[in-house]
């Protein structure tokens, strides 16, 4: 073992098989072990298919990791980054033991402890004091050591006096703080976190980073932390691994990872049409097949100068005439931090889709404009209270400096939101001296 | 000069059911137990008085409806008597059977978020059951006394010693065969609904609702299909323990003891193979 390490990944490949189980399971199973009684190669395990979801309708096994080759260093952070549906999960959950590689091997040196969700194992019905034990040792701590720390738990989450109270009375931010506050006391050397910081206010996010920051740096821990926060990420990482359809695109350090992966995104966008996207996630009754800002189609960055009013075309295609609830449009900055947020269903827009394709145009107010920088847009389309298609960076606008007053003059970059306001100056008389 | 704490890797022994591990994370077996008790009385008004009227209805519908409309015998056993201590011991072992095959299906969510040996599940729900059980075993001793001093020619033996012994071949019994459904209904789900009404097949299956020996005298080979259940042993030497009166011999004893461990063997390596890759199934 070279000194030093936490992690060896080696070589590590996950393969899953797409598509229901059905009547043809057996039959593989049966084929397969065949295969293996004679002495050959698993049929359905050659290394030779690309991973391409488009194929996926052709072919009913798909390598959703593929050659992972990477160390940690111990007391190192690394920052895994990457789209939806590039890996991410799938090596933590290998990671976290919870399901096994198909070919290939990780090494680790020290107790590890994964946190993929804040509060697992909580039950509503339990007291706080219940479910700090309760959630403590599904973590993998003994009672023991949940006593010592305990009172520091309880301290962090800051739930002394309904610390006897069962947490379905807890208001969310409470019930977060007590499930992360046990987390964030685990006794483990290696810790993996995912996407824990996407809930709750900025306030526990704060506190959240904070502590992970003080657990890696103070304590020694070695952290693996996938979040699409980048913001959070480059403050927390000194290293960065940008997973690409299941392979390793980029490793190294985290400012350049991150760049890295802007990149990619752009390349994407100008590669993929939106309808021909196979990142979505939902359950597919409606599906966004086209989004303009301003006209243009996002098959790029698009430049909007600072002071042009912003408005969204989408196409939002529907298997059938139906009731939809609502559309949300996410727009976020560079640090994955969220700077707007148009809920159709809080301007008490009713949306009924014809089948087919559906045109819904969204207007920003006039006098009104981020700053200079770029922005990431994400878009969730709801039916019946089910997240019907989920789409992430959908389109890329750049703010570039404009005639934001009308005066004839670019604004500067000097602040993160332009809007216009009125003004007026009462002259109450009295002159000093 | 391997000094890596621990490795992950596709391949893994069959027989290698990392009993270390498991006793690592005993507290967190206690936890469950606790949470299942806590949380069953916590949810309901009656609380842990359901513990007691759902055996006492079933015997009592059993009662009308096979001792007093079919009038099948009991071998001269107070009906309520005959019929709770079949009960009691039924809906322990259908209990901890259909919950143990159900296991990972119940438990998808916890399963695909964190890492502990799967085994704590089924362990946890043995246990759960077994305090569950204690309380309706209390109930029954109740019945039974009332019944044993008004006279009603019950006569307890040392066969009730076994008792310990009987619940726990009923729990390994339950257990094995939970592991093993368990493993296979993540793959073919159509396993689901044959078991739920297998058990209920199981039962009629087993001297529940009538003594061994009334088919002893009926016919000599539906006799021997119901001695190859090894349930029905357990359930007769229960009964013979608190009534004197069941069909019972170390033979059979063997047999069950013998069956039930290989099930719980099977069942272990099979669940032991299955809880690594299920997640990839569901």
């Amino acid at each position: 073992m070279d000194k030093g390490l936490a992690i060896k990944v080696e070589n590590l490949h996950k393969q899953y098989r797409l598509g229901l189980v059905s009547t043809g399971t057996l039959a593989h199973d049966l084929n397969r072990w065949w295969h293996i009684v004679r002495g050959k190669e698993d049929p359905y395990q050659k290394v030779t298919i690309t991973n391409n979801l488009k194929l996926k309708d052709k072919q009913d096994f798909i390598w959703s990791l593929k050659e992972i080759n990477f160390e940690v260093k111990q007391g190192e952070v690394l920052g895994i980054i990457g789209r939806n549906g590039a890996g991410k999960s799938t090596l933590l959950k290998i990671l976290s033991k919870i399901t096994t590689p198909t070919i290939g091997k990780v090494y680790l040196n020290g107790r590890i402890a994964s946190l993929l969700e804040v509060g697992t194992g909580f039950h509503p019905e339990l007291t706080g004091r219940e479910n700090i034990y309760m959630n403590g040792t599904i973590l993998g701590m003994r009672k023991s050591e949940i006593k010592k720390k305990f009172d520091k738990i309880v301290d962090f989450a800051g739930v002394e006096l309904y610390i006897d109270t069962p947490v379905k009375r807890y208001s969310s931010g409470m019930y977060l703080r007590l499930a992360f506050a046990v987390a964030a006391h685990l006794e483990s050397e290696i810790l993996i976190v995912d996407e824990v910081l996407a809930v709750g206010d900025a306030e526990f996010q704060k506190k959240c980073l904070g502590k992970m920051g003080e657990v890696s740096r103070g304590e020694g821990k070695t952290v693996l932390f996938v979040s699409h926060n980048m913001g959070a990420v480059q403050s927390l990482c000194h290293r960065g691994i940008l997973l690409n359809h299941g392979s390793i695109s980029y490793d190294g350090a985290i400012e350049e990872t991150i760049k890295t992966y802007h990149k990619s995104i752009v390349s994407m966008l100008q590669q993929t049409y939106l309808a021909n996207r196979d990142d979505r996630e939902g359950n597919g009754q409606l599906k966004l097949t086209s989004f303009k800002v301003n006209s243009v189609e996002c098959n790029n960055i698009i430049k909007i100068e600072c002071g042009n009013t912003i408005y969204f075309d989408l196409e939002i295609e529907s298997i059938e005439a139906s009731k939809g609830d609502k559309i949300l449009i996410g727009v976020y900055d560079e640090s994955g931090q969220r700077l707007l947020f148009l809920d159709s269903s809080s301007e008490k827009l009713t949306i009924h889709y014809n089948k087919g394709l559906n045109d819904v145009r969204v207007t920003l107010p006039e006098g009104f404009s981020l700053g200079i920088g770029q922005y990431t847009i994400n878009t969730i389309l709801y039916k019946n209270m089910e997240i019907a298609d989920y789409l992430q960076q959908v389109a890329i606008v750049e703010i570039v400096e404009g005639d934001f007053y009308k005066i004839g003059k670019n604004v500067v970059n000097h602040a993160r939101i332009f809007v216009r306001s009125s003004w007026k100056i009462n002259h109450t008389g009295e002159i000093l001296n | 000069m391997n000094k890596w704490t621990e490795e992950i890797s596709p391949h893994h022994s069959l027989l290698d059911l990392k009993l270390g591990e498991l006793w690592r994370y005993k507290d967190l077996l206690l936890m469950f137990v606790k949470r299942d008790f806590v949380t069953f009385y916590k949810q309901t008004i009656l609380g842990p008085l359901w513990f007691f009227i759902q055996p006492l209805i079933t015997s009592i519908i059993f009662l009308i409806v096979f001792g007093r409309i079919a009038n099948i015998s009991t071998d001269g056993v107070p009906h309520l008597v005959f019929y709770l201590s079949g009960v009691t011991l039924w809906n322990y072992f259908s209990d901890c059977f259909n919950k143990t095959a159900n296991v990972f299906k119940d438990n998808v969510n916890i399963f695909g978020k964190v890492y502990y040996p799967r085994l704590i599940m089924p362990l946890s729900i043995v246990l759960s059951n077994l305090i569950k059980f204690s309380i309706q075993f209390f109930l029954f001793l109740l019945v039974w006394a009332w019944y044993y001093f008004k006279d009603y020619n019950l006569q307890p033996n040392m066969a009730l010693l076994l008792i310990p012994y009987l619940l726990f071949l009923m729990a390994i019994l339950a257990l094995g065969l939970g592991m093993i459904f368990s493993s296979l209904t993540t793959k073919y789900k159509d396993l689901v609904f044959l078991l739920s009404f297998g058990i209920q097949l199981l039962m009629y299956a087993t001297p529940i609702i009538y003594p061994l020996s009334i088919i002893k005298n009926n016919s000599p080979w539906l006799l021997r299909l119901v001695q190859l259940n090894p349930l029905s042993s357990i359930v007769e030497t229960f009964r013979y323990g608190f009534t004197g009166s069941g069909n019972c011999n170390w033979y059979m004893l063997a047999y069950s003891t013998i069956f039930a461990f290989i099930v719980l063997f099977v069942g272990a390596i099979v669940f032991n193979k299955v809880e690594k890759s299920f997640m990839d199934t569901v």
